[in-house]
Parts: structure tokens; C-alpha cells; sequence
């Protein structure tokens, strides 16, 4: 009876975590029979009574209030199509990408086109996993330049660090630009070798993110490139 | 997008710089791997960092070309997995897929690295026929070289069956230690052109801004075929440039066979 692993085990999708209704089953999780199981291959976290796993990989998941990083995959009558590194792409309306007046018919590529990269936020997603996007909202825009890198999703918080630390540390180390997509989606702009740097330091941090000591580490990692110039 | 990435690679390439770090005329870390398949006469896996392609060959005995009766035939076919990038589709071969075939074929062929000639066995009925096959694993970028890489290595590697005279068949469970009547083994190097910089082995993002290509496939300073790719025109001195290019690291790259 009661919990059949310990908090921050890894577990594979199947795996029985509990037994018996003192817990309840929340993210990455679900019941059958007495019984809680994992859905996902993660970490277990336990709080109090309640069971939910961190997923180590996968697919990023919109949700509601997320900024993220899409690009424009189509240009329609009302808005734009755009991709979210998702399953499910976003749609975003005409009314919450400008408040510029736009008559009838003209050509929305002014604003967004195909293939172009916006930071943009979730106002809904739907029960049916269709998802609305807007451009209203600090730090939302269209991004030029720079250079666009996938990460796993759910690195994402490591990256970002409490309050924005980690990615604050990369940004002052090497003068770069970074915008951090809820997506996993990373754009980084700043001068050739700079961003070289960043772009080690990103993935230094995605690739060891589950080792303690990670903050000393990629400071470590930064005082060095810095000393070298 | 495109032009975005581009303008901001340009930046790059201006300071002699990539984005993953390599200079313009770097490859990535090169690796060929031999005897991949038990099933087939020769094969060979070859990774050009991220990108994977495999390669086979198959011998059977068919009746020639009427063209070639006392020469033994050549095929190279390619497949482009759609599990090893978004861009590839299933069904029939697209065109970059018979592109890249033939690519492949005309180094091996024109650049008579293969002496047909004695893969006959009895002139105009019976001739060895030599199939390779190369299926992309993981495509991110420079297809064309990793596969002609993979095609030399596995030909490098094959041993012949043993051909049964009696029976009039091939006998796949002996093989012999004769090794394919290979005298050269020719290098393929694809030059792209992006903006007025000329870089190697560039990976998928860095395909999808470039302007043109150039296709070298040379051996000991000498141009076995070429193929030319990409919207944009090529000058004379383009050319010049980067034939010399792709003869130079034709030399770097043979040191993995």
C-alpha cells in the first residue's frame, strides 16, 4: 500500500507509482483500478498527497498564457496560420495582431509572412486543442535577424532560470539578444562570436540541466570564454 | 524567414564564422563505418556530423545492355526516408532523390573507377550487375557527398559472390575474397554559394539560403563529372573557385575510405 517510488525516481510510462486512494493523480499521471501510473517517462514529484511527474522530453503542449515563438506557416482572410512546435498549430486574428484600421481586402503579408518568426502568447486554448494567439503584450513582436534554435520543451524552465536568472547570466556574459519560447522555440541575435557562445551555453544548460550544480557550472563555463578574449 | 537567417548567416560567414562554429570551408566530424549489412556484398554507414546516410551493394547476374554487351551494368538508387527529415514524402522517387542517384552513378561511371569490363562473364548474355543502394537515415544537409562517400565505401568493401556455372546462378551463401575491379576511388564535393562566400558541407539550414551549388566529383586533380544546383547563375571565376575548393578538401576527405 501507499507510494511505490521515491520523489525525483525515473519513471517509464506504465510504471505503477502508487497504490490505494491516499494519493491522487495529477500531471504526466492517471488512475486505473487502485492504482496511480505513470504516462510519461519523467521525473516523480511528490507534493503532500499528490503525485505529478516532470517529463524529462515530448512535445511541447499549448497552454493558455504562454509566450512563445511560431512562425507563419499561412496567411489567411482573417489572420495567420502559424506553426507553435506543437502538434496543434495556432491560429492568430487579425484583431489581436494590430490595432491598425485594415481595410477589406488588403495585403496581409505587410505585417506577418510566410516563414516569418513573431514572439506571440496564448490568449486560449480550446477543448479541441485549437489555440489563439495575440500580439498585444510586452515584448511581443516580430523577430528580425538572429537565429532560431529548437530546445526540448520542458528545459525550457532551466533555461529561463528563477526570475529569468539563467538566460539573464548568458545575456550579460556575451551582449546577446535571447527571447526564451514556452515552445522550446530560442531566438538569440548578437555579434558572430558572442552568439557562438550563447548558443554553447544554451545547449550546456539543456544538456546537463538534470545535474545539480548547473548555475556554478555555466558561469564557470562563461568566466572561461570571457577570459579568452 | 529565409532572408532573415540569411542576412544574419552573411554576418557570419563575413568574420570567416558558422553558426555552428566551423569555418566556411570546414567539414563536420566525419565518420565511415564498414560492413553495416550481412546481407549485402558491401556496405558502409557514413555521418557528416547530424547528417546519416547507408549505403549497399548487391551483385547479380543479369544480361547486359544492348549498348555495352561485354560490360557489366551499373544502378545506383536512392532513397530519401521520410524519417530522416519533414521535407521527404513517401511514394515514388522525388527529385532530389533521382538527382542524387545520378549524381552518384556519373562519379562512379564517368569516372571509370569500375572496370565493367571484367564484371562480364559471357558477352551479350550473361554480365554481373552491380546495384547500389543508399537510404538517407538523417538528413541535415550535404546529402549529395555523405551519399557518393557512402557509395565508394561500401564499393571499396564488397566482395564478389560466387557465381555458379553449373547452375547458371549465384550462389549468395559463398562469398568469395575477390574484391570489385575498383582502380580509383573518386571524391565527390559539393561547393555552395551563398552570397559572395563559398562553403562546404553545410547543413540543412544552411542549404536552404544558399544560391547555387557545384558538384565536384575529382580524383588525383582531375574533374571526373560535375552537377550544377540552385537558382542563381554561376560566373566563370565562381566556378574556378570552387572547383579548386572541392578538388582541395576532395584530398582531406579520401583519407576516410
Amino acid at each position: 500500500m501507499g507510494l511505490l517510488v521515491k520523489d525525483k525516481d525515473i519513471v517509464v510510462p506504465g510504471e505503477d507509482l502508487a497504490i490505494g486512494m491516499d494519493y491522487l493523480p495529477s500531471y504526466g499521471t492517471f488512475r486505473e483500478g487502485d492504482g496511480i501510473v505513470a504516462a510519461k517517462l519523467g521525473l516523480v514529484s511528490v507534493e503532500g498527497r499528490v503525485i505529478r511527474l516532470i517529463p524529462l522530453s515530448g512535445k511541447y503542449l499549448p497552454k493558455r498564457d504562454d509566450t512563445i515563438i511560431g512562425r507563419v506557416v499561412d496567411v489567411t482572410f482573417s489572420g495567420w496560420r502559424v506553426d507553435i512546435n506543437s502538434a496543434y498549430s495556432a491560429m492568430l486574428s487579425l484583431k489581436d495582431a494590430t490595432s491598425d484600421f485594415i481595410a477589406r481586402g488588403s495585403d496581409l503579408t505587410r505585417y506577418f509572412t510566410f516563414g516569418d518568426h513573431i514572439v506571440t502568447k496564448i490568449i486560449n486554448v480550446t477543448s479541441q486543442n485549437l489555440v489563439d494567439l495575440t500580439m498585444k503584450g510586452v515584448g511581443l513582436r516580430k523577430l528580425d535577424e538572429g537565429r532560431i534554435l529548437a530546445v526540448n520543451p520542458y528545459k525550457v524552465p532551466r533555461i529561463i532560470g528563477k526570475q529569468g536568472s539563467m538566460v539573464g547570466m548568458v545575456k550579460d556574459a556575451t551582449n546577446c539578444r535571447i527571447t526564451v519560447g514556452q515552445n522550446g522555440v530560442v531566438w538569440v541575435q548578437g555579434e558572430p562570436e558572442n552568439e557562438l557562445r550563447a548558443v554553447a551555453a544554451i545547449r550546456k544548460i539543456e544538456s546537463e540541466s538534470h545535474i545539480s550544480g548547473l548555475t556554478d557550472r555555466i558561469k564557470a563555463f562563461l568566466e572561461k570564454g570571457n577570459s579568452k578574449e | 524567414m529565409m532572408n532573415r537567417t540569411r542576412s544574419h548567416m552573411l554576418k557570419f560567414f563575413e568574420k570567416g564564422m558558422r553558426f555552428d562554429g566551423r569555418k566556411l570551408d570546414e567539414f563536420r566530424e566525419v565518420s565511415v563505418e564498414y560492413g553495416i549489412s550481412k546481407n549485402a556484398e558491401g556496405s558502409a554507414r557514413v555521418k557528416f556530423g547530424d547528417t546519416e546516410v547507408m549505403a549497399g551493394i548487391k551483385m547479380s547476374v543479369e544480361k547486359p545492355y544492348p549498348d555495352t554487351p561485354g560490360e557489366g551494368n551499373l544502378m545506383v538508387g536512392v532513397e530519401l526516408s521520410p524519417m530522416s527529415s519533414p521535407d521527404f514524402e513517401t511514394g515514388p522517387p522525388s527529385s532530389g532523390a533521382v538527382e542524387l542517384a545520378r549524381v552518384v552513378d556519373r562519379g562512379i561511371r564517368e569516372s571509370k573507377a569500375m572496370d565493367t569490363k571484367q564484371l562480364c562473364i559471357e558477352k551479350g548474355v550473361k554480365v554481373w550487375s552491380t546495384a547500389i543502394d543508399i537510404v538517407t537515415i538523417n538528413a541535415d544537409g550535404n546529402l549529395i557527398d555523405a551519399s557518393a562517400l557512402a557509395a565508394f565505401a561500401a564499393l571499396k568493401e564488397a566482395k564478389m559472390p560466387h557465381y555458379d556455372a553449373d547452375a547458371g546462378a549465384v550462389d549468395y551463401k559463398k562469398k568469395t575474397s575477390k574484391p570489385l575491379p575498383l582502380s580509383k576511388v573518386p571524391i565527390a564535393v559539393t561547393v555552395y554559394k551563398v552570397g559572395n562566400y563559398c562553403i562546404v558541407d553545410p547543413t540543412s539550414e544552411e542549404e536552404d539560403v544558399a544560391d547555387a551549388r557545384l558538384t565536384v566529383t575529382s580524383h588525383g586533380g582531375k574533374i571526373n563529372a560535375l552537377q550544377k544546383g540552385g537558382n542563381y547563375p554561376l560566373s566563370i571565376e565562381d566556378i574556378e573557385k570552387m572547383v579548386s575548393l572541392s578538388m582541395k578538401k576532395a584530398q582531406e576527405l579520401e583519407r576516410y575510405l
